[in-house]
């Protein structure tokens, strides 16, 4: 990429840091060592300066902030805007960069302040409120089995990626979204590309605009013919025109598609490394919904950091953040954090992780979470009580990590039975 | 225990209907929180306290 496609890095520039201060880069190289912990230099930096200075994949520079207090205080302080289109905001891909600010279009809530972010937001909460969901129990188990059925039929071994863990949570949001499940080659491809960190400004720009036009048309198609999907609600509302709503249903296929896909596979690949918390977690079933939370503190997989910009200037430690600054949030270190989580580099099914913040915290937090949790607990119940021999069909080493996509996980993970 | 739910501020992600499935409750038209029983008994106030503690938007106070 050149430096003419650049042109927000002049605004990111951070003008009182030497450039050997921004040694700290995001996305940070993981370590050789498990690939399960986030990277060593973010580790260190929860230790020894937990807010600093980072150095993002275009050049610019933003604040990282790594401890589980300091992480609620910035995600829970109106004082650092979500709102992607205010100069200094960090992206972590070009792909983001383009969902966040290509054209107004493409701006969604996530990425924007209140009052208009809880108006938009708001349009959606009953959709995924926990009773909501809960209900949906015998549909998800219903998929699951059905996935399992077709995956272990007539044979021993499979990728997990492909044949459970992407189509149960595609599936399921495309039921309850009503956009045709015979398209998800369409749309995992280019959500895809918009969350890889190799995607150029362009593929990501065109994988938007396609995305984009795919919602309108079906807006459109709802509107002719409504069903009982979320989309038909949204069309009905008569609240939100043709763009909004595409960007709305855009944001919520790619969030169902691609966290808790790879937070499946990622649990199962980290269950199968820690044999005595598997053989725990097969002998006390009852300990799933415990287990899915730990999980989600342990995996956490939005490891490169939830984005945020300063609106005035806010002290924070010992460090000032001033107006205009860009922070990013790092989850999982934040979800190691010693202070909160004692032993936290260890996966133990049986702990109290409720405080884990893998979902964000503050007004922005995971508005899918219900939804998130039901399919996390039915799938890894499922999976191991069905498949007492489920094991790695190739060495660990083997397994391609996802360190070129914005949510960490796996690309496939052969297992056999 | 008394506990003050703050509608306006709450964003619906339904953690204190995990932690306190007795106390809070989610209204059907729009998933905001509603408090079912502001003064729930002892047995309850540790879930009631955990409920305030992961509470994202800090929605749920307790007084004692
Ligand atoms: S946890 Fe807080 S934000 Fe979430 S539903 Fe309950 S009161 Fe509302």
């Amino acid at each position: 990429m050149t430096t003419a496609q650049r042109p927000q890095e002049a605004h990111h520039a951070h003008p009182d840091t030497p450039a050997s201060a921004d040694a700290l880069t995001v996305p940070a190289t993981r370590a050789t060592g498990c690939p399960f912990d986030p990277a060593p230099t973010v580790e260190r930096a929860r230790r020894e300066e937990p807010v600093t200075r980072a150095t993002l994949w275009d050049g610019s520079s933003c604040w990282l902030v790594t401890r589980h207090e300091d992480v609620r205080t910035v995600l829970g302080d109106p004082r650092f805007s979500a709102d992607a289109a205010r100069p200094g905001f960090p992206f972590l891909t070009a792909g983001l960069r383009e969902l966040a600010t290509g054209t107004r279009a493409s701006r969604t809530f996530i990425r924007q302040d209140d009052p208009e972010h809880a108006r938009l937001r708001r349009m959606l909460t009953a959709e995924f409120m926990v009773k909501k969901v809960e209900a949906m129990r015998p549909e998800v188990q219903r998929l699951t089995d059905e996935l399992l059925d077709a995956m272990t039929d007539g044979r021993n071994a499979a990728d997990l990626v492909a044949e459970f863990a992407l189509p149960l949570p595609s599936l399921v949001i495309c039921l309850l979204l009503g956009v045709p499940y015979e398209d998800h080659t369409f749309f995992q491809q280019r959500s895809a590309v918009l969350l890889s960190l190799r995607s150029s400004a362009e593929e990501a720009r065109a994988a938007s605009d396609e995305l984009l036009a795919y919602m309108t048309h079906l807006a459109e198609a709802k509107r002719e013919r409504p069903d009982d999907g979320i989309f038909s609600r949204l069309v009905a509302r008569g609240e939100l025109d043709s763009e909004e709503i595409a960007s709305m249903g855009r944001l919520l296929l790619i969030a169902g598609h691609e966290t808790t896909a790879n937070m499946t596979a990622l649990s199962t690949l980290a269950l199968l490394r820690n044999p005595g918390q598997l053989a725990r977690l097969r002998s006390e079933p009852s300990l799933i919904k415990g287990a899915v939370e730990e999980l989600l503190r342990y995996l956490t997989i939005v490891h490169n950091g939830v984005p945020r910009v300063a609106v005035e200037d806010v002290t924070l430690g010992c460090r000032t953040i001033r107006a205009g600054e860009g922070v990013l949030c790092a989850l999982n270190t934040a979800n190691r954090d010693e202070a909160v989580f004692p032993g936290g580099d260890t996966l133990d099914v049986g702990r109290d992780a409720r405080r884990h913040i893998a979902f964000g915290f503050g007004v922005h937090q995971c508005l899918g979470q219900p939804l998130a949790r039901v399919e996390l607990q039915i799938a890894l119940e499922t999976l191991l009580r069905r498949l007492p021999g489920l094991r790695l069909a190739v060495p660990f080493e083997e397994i391609p990590f996802r360190h070129d996509m914005g949510i960490y996980g796996v690309h496939a993970l052969p297992v056999a039975w | 225990m008394r506990i003050h739910a703050d509608q306006e501020k709450c964003c619906g992600a339904g953690s204190c209907v995990l932690a306190a499935p007795d106390v809070f409750d989610q209204r059907d038209e729009d998933g905001i929180v509603v408090v079912l029983d502001a003064e729930p008994p002892a047995a309850l106030h540790d879930a009631v306290r955990e409920a305030a503690a992961i509470c994202p938007a800090a929605a749920i106070s307790v007084t004692d």
